[in-house]
């Protein structure tokens, strides 16, 4: 048990709280299955004796918390669209760039692209740019593939929406590929990758750093901060917070819930916006 | 304290829908059919109607299409919930007025997240 707990650290570095040990052999079945094996020390056995690491791919994978689901927490999406509207208005001519780090199988940059398509927000006809993050490749796969099962696409989803950009039923969802070329998926590990190139006006990294240890998530904020556009934002999940965390950000005055770089980071960017 | 009307023929859907719905902190009331429904929406309008689709006596669209035309002034929120998930059904559906879909089987979260988005929730 410890040692794949060590995997999924060492890989992702993300944490399995003691109290959540049970998780491991749970999500784990599955692969147990697959492969044949009776219990986790086969399983371990299998790993140390593995040459090409895709075993430890897939039990990281299986390991990984991909809870999501679409317009999860909208109030926070609403504000989030709010102040793309209100920053994309000063950009002018700009694309605005949003980055949805840990998007697990892409709810979350899907429902962003389906409002920001209702408000029109966009430059010219571009709406913003958006760029979506995993570090796992089935999530981002499932992810591309914008294809949803019935219990996936009715969590959060309203039957509108669901109308409007997906097709399909009997149980198979598929986003229509105006709604899927609105993204971009890449793969990244939040743990030790350099940001994606460039600046992003709203960062979004919801209930990711939850799972990381102090010191990992300082390292995080100082990569976040490298990544966040002067006067633009970053978005955590509902009880995670900057706060005691890193110096790098503040909480914003201007677009409440959400966080600034701060003043010795940026300095003008917040006092002027704010 | 809200109310919600389950409206199914199978007693089991009513007894987990209603299971839900409690613990959303919903009054809950029940119908077998279409016609109990109506008569239970001319007592007393609920505020939200989880409607199955196929049922004796009064099928769901039938039952929309009699309560828009009951004169009921507070017209309750209409939820389909039903095994019928094509694309065509869900048009139907919502162009005879329902507001909302939930394709069974369906779970706590989803339920709660169709009920949050009509707004009595």
């Amino acid at each position: 048990m410890n040692m794949i707990a060590a995997l999924l650290e060492q890989r992702t570095g993300q944490q399995i709280a003691a109290n959540r040990a049970w998780r491991i052999e749970t999500a784990l079945k599955p692969l147990l299955r697959m492969r044949g094996l009776e219990t986790l020390d086969d399983l371990v056995a299998q790993l140390m004796m593995s040459r090409t690491g895709e075993l430890g791919d897939m039990v990281v994978d299986a390991l990984l918390n991909q809870e999501t689901s679409f317009f999860r927490d909208s109030a926070v999406l609403d504000m989030v669209a709010d102040a793309a509207g209100a920053l994309q208005e000063e950009a002018g001519t700009r694309r605005l760039r949003i980055w949805s780090a840990g998007c697990s199988t892409g709810q979350e940059p899907y429902s962003l692209a389906m409002l920001f398509d209702e408000r029109k927000i966009m430059t010219c006809s571009s709406p913003p740019e958006i760029v979506a993050t995993d570090i796992s490749p089935a999530a981002l796969a499932r992810a591309r593939s914008g294809r949803y099962s019935q219990f996936e696409i009715q969590r959060g989803l309203s039957v509108r929406r669901m109308m409007q950009w997906f097709e399909g039923g009997e149980g198979d969802w598929a986003a229509n590929p105006e709604l899927t070329r609105k993204v971009q998926f890449r793969q990244h590990n939040l743990a030790g990758d350099p940001p994606p190139p460039g600046r992003f006006d709203i960062v979004l990294c919801r209930n990711v750093l939850l799972y990381f240890s102090g010191a990992l998530r300082k390292a995080v904020f100082d990569r976040l901060a490298q990544a966040v556009r002067p006067g633009g934002v970053l978005v955590l999940g509902a009880g995670e917070t900057v706060i005691g965390q890193t110096d790098l950000f503040a909480p914003s005055e201007r677009f409440r819930g959400f966080y600034n770089l701060a003043e010795a980071v940026a300095p003008g960017a917040r006092s002027a916006l704010g | 304290m809200k109310t919600c009307l389950v409206v199914d023929d199978s007693k089991v859907i009513r007894k987990v829908a209603r299971h839900i719905l409690e613990t959303l902190d919903f009054e809950v009331r029940e119908a077998g059919d279409g016609r109990e429904a109506l008569d239970s929406c001319m007592a007393a309008a609920p505020d939200v109607i989880l409607l199955d689709w196929n049922m004796p006596v009064m099928s769901g669209m039938d039952f929309l299409r009699a309560l828009k035309d009951s004169g009921i002034a507070h017209k309750p929120k209409v939820v389909f919930c039903t095994t019928e998930n094509g694309m065509a059904y869900i048009r139907a559906a919502i162009e005879a007025g329902a507001d909302e879909y939930v394709m069974k089987p369906f779970d706590r979260e989803t339920l709660e997240s169709k009920l949050q988005i009509v707004g009595v929730a």
